[in-house]
């Protein structure tokens, strides 16, 4: 069996699980795994960021981008349905990522963070200055259905959580079989060594830029199943320590699995949950030491105990 | 005959380092030619200027007729012009198979950019796993390129380069980092496998045993000049070549990342 396949078979029996677990899931927990799930989406972005060598330290930008244009679209456009929202936040975000790109493929390391960190600060900026989108209060989102269930009701909670679930499948699986392509193969090739892929007859910044935009589409549509879960959008999907929360994710499941920013970012909202309840004030100190851990003990990420398992077994 | 690759005035400096003065030369088609020099010679900027690395301070580089003076060295690649690395340019967590299915993969994806390419009709994967066994460097298929031996990144390092099919391929010093024994099982390895292509072949070499024994002609460069340039056996008798190159002590690798 091929890796591809058998990883969609493994994102296949994860999403039945998924399906079959529902109507057992208290409302808080139906919640907590919707949401971790709409951050898995940007973390997976980021796993192919990290392969290519680069950390965005500014996510946050292209979830906020989803989330508002989810959000103005289902005004502007009167668009009632769950489904058009999600899209129109993973275009609009790759959009955005198409044009920032064309500056931001030039940069490498620190730059690139920081430069990309920069562009999430222009548009919290931006943001808190519009009062046609609530500024500081963000606004809500006005979506009436999810695959035509009303969106407010028990059904419609099912209903978000599907999508989520149903996003996340679509991406790691997409994922998955472009990072085992010609093309996807380049991104770990450009992590090594830029000069020789040049030498190969391919552009470096071209690679780049394109992996930069299906991060973003990626972000866009995590920031717009955020949206709706929460039924509220405010600037601080931009803010940075959102943008640092997705790295946060991305560090703790490590690179190894399309399966693990999944896991690593359900992991993190229970952890948080947990210690936001244990120890309301010192819950970051918490997060912080789960952190520290991870790094010392398993700098490849928690993915990487099922990777050593499975080489001991063999 | 006629140059598959000329060069007039070729001129490059580093703030005070000229390191190609005016080189003028035509490379023919399907002949095999040394490049020899000591440490800092030029040899290098040489073939990064022709292929697109650095630009040139003066002078331009044509090849087929065409002139490619500042052209990206991907484009280069594309036209044919292929070259190895004097210190092994490879993907070091990649494995050798899927360091040579990097290369492989862009053509295969890209056939129409490329002149030449060695795939054919072949699938890349087929196509690695040949030119692994080619090479003689199956047994380490599956290491990445990171633990492999100095002499085994030498080999796979030209072996990539080689998943374009190229009209004139550029060697800067096969043979360093190869232990004495190896260096002619290497070079028939290296020379088999792509002069039975009529491949035009340039490669810097500091051993001169190397150089007579393979090449038809010679360039030698002192300084950024080229001292000269003929057939092996006057060029090696030139007695200014054999006072300012041949006498050096045996020099190794450079410092320079390629
Ligand atoms: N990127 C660079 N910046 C500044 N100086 C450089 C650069 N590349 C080469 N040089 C200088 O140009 C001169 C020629 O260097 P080059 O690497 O071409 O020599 P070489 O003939 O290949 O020598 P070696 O046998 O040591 O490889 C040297 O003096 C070197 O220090
Ligand atoms: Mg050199």
């Amino acid at each position: 069996m091929t890796s591809f396949r058998r990883t969609t078979l493994g994102l296949g029996v994860a999403l039945l699980v998924m399906g079959l677990a529902a109507p057992l899931l208290p409302k808080w927990a139906l919640f907590l795994v919707t949401i971790a799930i709409a951050k898995g989406m940007v973390a997976l972005g980021l796993l192919l960021l990290m392969r290519t060598g680069l950390v965005s330290f500014g996510q946050g930008l292209y979830f906020a981008a989803g989330a508002y244009a989810a959000g103005v679209g289902s005004q502007a456009l009167d668009l009632g349905d769950a489904v058009p929202m999600v899209l129109l936040g993973g275009l609009t975000a790759a959009a955005v990522a198409a044009g920032l790109g064309l500056l931001l493929a030039r940069y490498r390391a620190i730059f690139f963070a920081m430069l990309s960190l920069a562009f999430s600060m222009i548009l919290y900026g931006l943001l808190v200055k519009t009062s046609a989108l609530g500024s500081t209060d963000g606004f809500n989102v006005a979506a009436r259905t999810v695959f035509g269930l009303p969106i407010g009701s028990t059904l419609g909670r099912y209903g978000v959580y599907a999508l989520a679930a149903l996003c996340a499948f679509g991406a790691a699986v997409g994922l998955d079989r472009y990072l085992g392509s010609y093309l996807g193969r380049l991104a770990p090739a450009v992590r090594d060594n830029e000069l020789r892929v040049e030498y190969m007859g391919a552009s470096v910044r071209n690679l780049v830029h394109l992996n930069l935009v299906i991060a973003a589409a990626m972000a866009g549509v995590g920031g717009a199943l955020t949206a709706l879960a929460v039924g509220h959008i405010d600037p601080e999907m931009a803010y940075w320590t959102t943008s640092g929360e997705f790295v946060f994710v991305a560090i703790l499941s490590g690179t190894a699995s399309v399966a693990a920013p999944f896991a690593g970012a359900v992991l993190l909202e229970l952890l948080r949950s947990f210690a936001y309840e244990h120890a309301p004030n010192t819950w970051q100190l918490v997060m912080g030491s789960a952190m520290l851990a991870v790094i010392l003990f398993l700098p490849e990420g928690l993915w990487s105990i099922f990777r050593r398992r499975r080489r001991a077994a063999t | 005959m006629s140059p598959i690759l000329e060069s007039r005035g070729l001129t490059k400096t580093f703030g005070a380092v000229t390191a190609a003065r005016d080189i003028s030369l035509s490379i023919e088609e399907d002949t095999v030619v040394g490049l020899i020099g000591g440490n800092g010679a030029g040899k290098t900027t040489f073939l990064n200027l022709v292929t697109g690395y650095l630009k040139p301070t003066a002078g331009t580089v044509r090849f087929q007729g065409r002139d490619i003076t500042g052209m990206a060295p991907r484009r280069i690649t594309r036209l044919g012009i292929c070259r190895s690395f004097q210190i092994p340019q490879v993907f070091d967590t990649l494995t050798a198979y899927e360091n040579l299915l990097v290369g492989l993969g862009i053509v295969s994806m890209g056939r129409k950019a490329f002149v030449g390419s060695n795939l054919g009709t072949a699938r890349p994967e087929a196509v690695a796993d040949e030119m692994l066994e080619r090479f003689h460097l199956r047994e380490y298929r599956d290491e990445p390129a990171s633990v492999l031996p100095e002499g085994v990144r030498k080999l796979l390092d030209i072996a990539m380069a080689l998943a374009v099919k190229p009209a004139i391929l550029l060697l800067d010093e096969p043979t360093s980092g190869v232990s004495a024994d190896e260096k002619f099982s290497l070079m028939d390895l290296v020379l088999g496998a792509i002069r039975a292509d009529k491949v035009t072949v340039l490669f810097v070499e500091h051993d001169m045993d190397i150089v007579r024994r393979y090449t038809q002609r010679i360039l030698a460069f002192y300084d950024g000049k080229v001292i000269a340039d003929g057939d092996s056996a006057t060029v090696l008798s030139n007695p200014e070549v054999r006072r300012l190159v041949v006498g050096e002590p045996a020099p190794e690798e450079g410092a320079a990342p390629c």
